[in-house]
């Protein structure tokens, strides 16, 4: 019974995405062909439509690449480069990793204070929560170049002013969830330390903490996929010479798509990633507080 | 306190004195809640003496006070009128003296710890040393029952196992004074047997003080010394009987026509009360 429901899963998940793929080719013909039509027209060529079908999906610098271009360019850009050669998608990826891994540290150590902070301290909770909400209302585009070029500035140049800009995004979800976290245990068992004569470190360690630890994984998935966009987004203004957001950028400058596209793959594969990295270290700590069987 | 049958070995002067102490002394104490919709005089008047080794029981109708007159003794409420004096201190005192272990209506484990890591919690506040600890949650868990279920976590547990693990909690640091709020009031009778007489075991070994809350008056008679009949709106106290039963009790008692007649006094304290309201 479950056997043929999880085969009729994967069936209907393999048409999907050859569904998928099909309107892909289809998409990409019929975005490419103006293009290519216009050229054929301009040095008066005469063509067939297996001419245009065979020239859609090989073209340099089409609109539209499909899939298997984009495979090839990450097979190629992968593999086939040296890990230190500027070409290489690893490389790149290792730049951008590491701004929003450094991003996200500061981000959850900054939400987690704060959060602490609020939760502790009513004026606190007052003065800084309009600021921590306005904080993420103002588009990180507009202040992302204006970030780095006042660090620029401060002689604060390559990892440091991109994680910052990671952390900005990042601290936010941190902030909201560990103030809901921190607040939620029962009554019951705040009165229970209360009999104890519990102090306030007392009170955090040995329950607001622990009580917080599942709002604060379903804050941090949030915050790390966060991270990646902030240090995606901090490359594209820099002009820096490494990392995904410059290869999305160089791409876009020369008209490089299947670049673009490559790129574009990684990331989401990175997000996709990180925040399965968070989830298992989740399931792991939840195993050690006894919630998973 | 002396009691009229007594099966307890010849009281040494040492314990008739002991016996003697007040630890709980309530002297026209008076409790109102400021709520929205007005106050609430949840105490009235209260008058209450309870001595070292006593069981005392609080009986009466829903609402007439039973918890917030537990949690003045706990230090969790502050009366508004009168005065309380808990081992010759302040309740707040005695809480920081560690003197009362309380078990609240529901277990309130915590689900992240296992029933010794649960128990665990007072020692480490109190600066135990971690093999004393080990010690002492060996040595309750065994007595309510659970010596085998120190890994567990609360959810793989009964509820009435988790009671008695959060009893075991209370006791464990070894306090003077027990606090138990309907603490098997969710429990099937049978359970709630077994656990009674786990209790009235402990309370006789261990020579503590217990205060109880309870709706049961077969519970308020068979484990009590002095039952504290109360009454509601405002809550104050209608009737204190002294039980003329001895320590040793078994379950086979509540046939005992002393058990049916102290029942008989409790269930008639109650009715008077409601045919005044
Ligand atoms: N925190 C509070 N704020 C306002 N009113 C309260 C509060 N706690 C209790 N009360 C009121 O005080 C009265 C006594 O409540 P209490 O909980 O002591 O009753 P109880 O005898 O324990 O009842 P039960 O048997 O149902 O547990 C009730 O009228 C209740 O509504
Ligand atoms: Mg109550």
């Amino acid at each position: 019974m479950f056997k043929s429901l999880h085969k009729s899963q994967a069936a209907a998940l393999t048409l999907m995405v050859l569904a998928l793929l099909v309107l892909w080719y289809l998409g990409a013909l019929w975005l490419n062909s103006d293009l290519l039509i216009n050229g054929y027209e301009r040095r008066n060529i005469d063509w067939s439509f297996s001419q245009l079908l065979a020239d859609a999906y090989s073209m340099k610098r089409p609109l539209l690449p499909t899939p298997d271009q984009i495979a090839a360019e990450l097979y190629k850009s992968i593999f086939d480069t040296k890990i230190s050669s500027k070409r290489s998608l690893v490389y790149h990826t290792g730049i951008t990793l590491s701004s929003t891994l450094l991003g996200f540290l500061m981000g959850a150590v900054l939400g987690i204070v704060l959060a602490i902070g609020i939760v502790h301290n009513r004026t606190l909770e007052r003065s800084l929560m309009p600021w921590v909400i306005t904080s993420q209302t103002i588009p990180i585009l507009a202040i992302a170049p204006m970030i780095i070029v006042v660090l620029g500035a401060l002689n604060f140049t390559g990892l440091v002013p991109k994680a910052i800009i990671s952390m900005y995004l990042s601290f936010f979800p941190v902030t909201i969830g560990m103030v809901k976290g921190l607040r939620a245990p029962d009554k019951l068992h705040m009165e229970l330390l209360a009999t104890y004569s519990a102090k306030p470190g007392e009170f955090f360690w040995k329950l607001r903490w622990p009580t917080a630890l599942p709002y604060l994984f379903a804050s941090l998935k949030i915050a790390i996929a966060a991270s990646l966009v902030g240090a995606i987004v901090a490359e594209l203004p820099t002009g820096a010479q490494g990392g995904l957001g410059a290869r999305l950028l160089s791409g876009s400058y020369y008209g490089q798509t299947v670049q673009i596209w490559a790129a574009l793959v990684v990331a989401a594969v990175l997000g996709a990633v990180l925040v399965a990295l968070v989830g298992m270290m989740e399931r792991k700590i939840n195993r050690r507080m006894g919630i998973a069987a | 306190m002396d009691m009229t049958v007594n099966t307890q070995p010849a009281s040494s002067p040492e314990r008739a004195k002991e016996e003697a102490r007040k630890i709980i002394a309530i002297e026209d104490l008076s409790l109102v809640f400021e709520t929205n919709d007005g106050p609430v005089n949840a105490l009235s008047h209260i008058d209450l003496d309870i001595h070292a080794g006593d069981f005392v029981s609080f009986i009466g109708p829903s609402g007439c006070g039973k918890t917030t007159l537990l949690r003045v003794i706990a230090d969790l409420e502050r009366q508004t009128e009168g005065s309380i004096q808990v081992d010759g201190t302040s309740p707040e005192d005695a809480r920081l003296n560690r003197l009362y272990g309380y078990v609240f209506q529901a277990p309130g484990l915590f689900p992240w710890r296992t029933i010794a890591g649960n128990c665990k919690v007072p020692l480490e506040i109190f600066g135990m040393s971690k093999e004393q600890q080990q010690r002492h949650v060996d040595k309750y868990l065994e007595l309510v029952g659970l010596g085998d279920f120190h890994k567990k976590f609360p959810w793989q547990l009964s509820g009435g196992m988790q009671q008695r693990a959060s009893i075991a909690r209370a006791l464990s640091f070894e306090p003077e004074l027990l606090l138990m709020d309907e603490p098997f009031g969710a429990l099937d009778e049978i359970t709630r047997d077994h656990l009674n007489l786990e209790l009235l075991k402990i309370w006789r070994e261990t020579r503590k003080t217990v205060v109880f809350v309870t709706h049961s008056i077969p519970e308020a008679v068979l484990l009590s010394t002095h039952i504290v009949v109360m009454s509601p709106r405002p809550g104050r106290i209608a009737k204190i009987i002294k039980s003329p039963l001895p320590r040793e009790r078994t379950l086979e008692d509540r046939e005992s026509p002393e058990f049916i007649a102290l029942a008989q006094e409790v269930r008639e304290a109650l009715a008077n009360d409601h045919r005044i309201n």
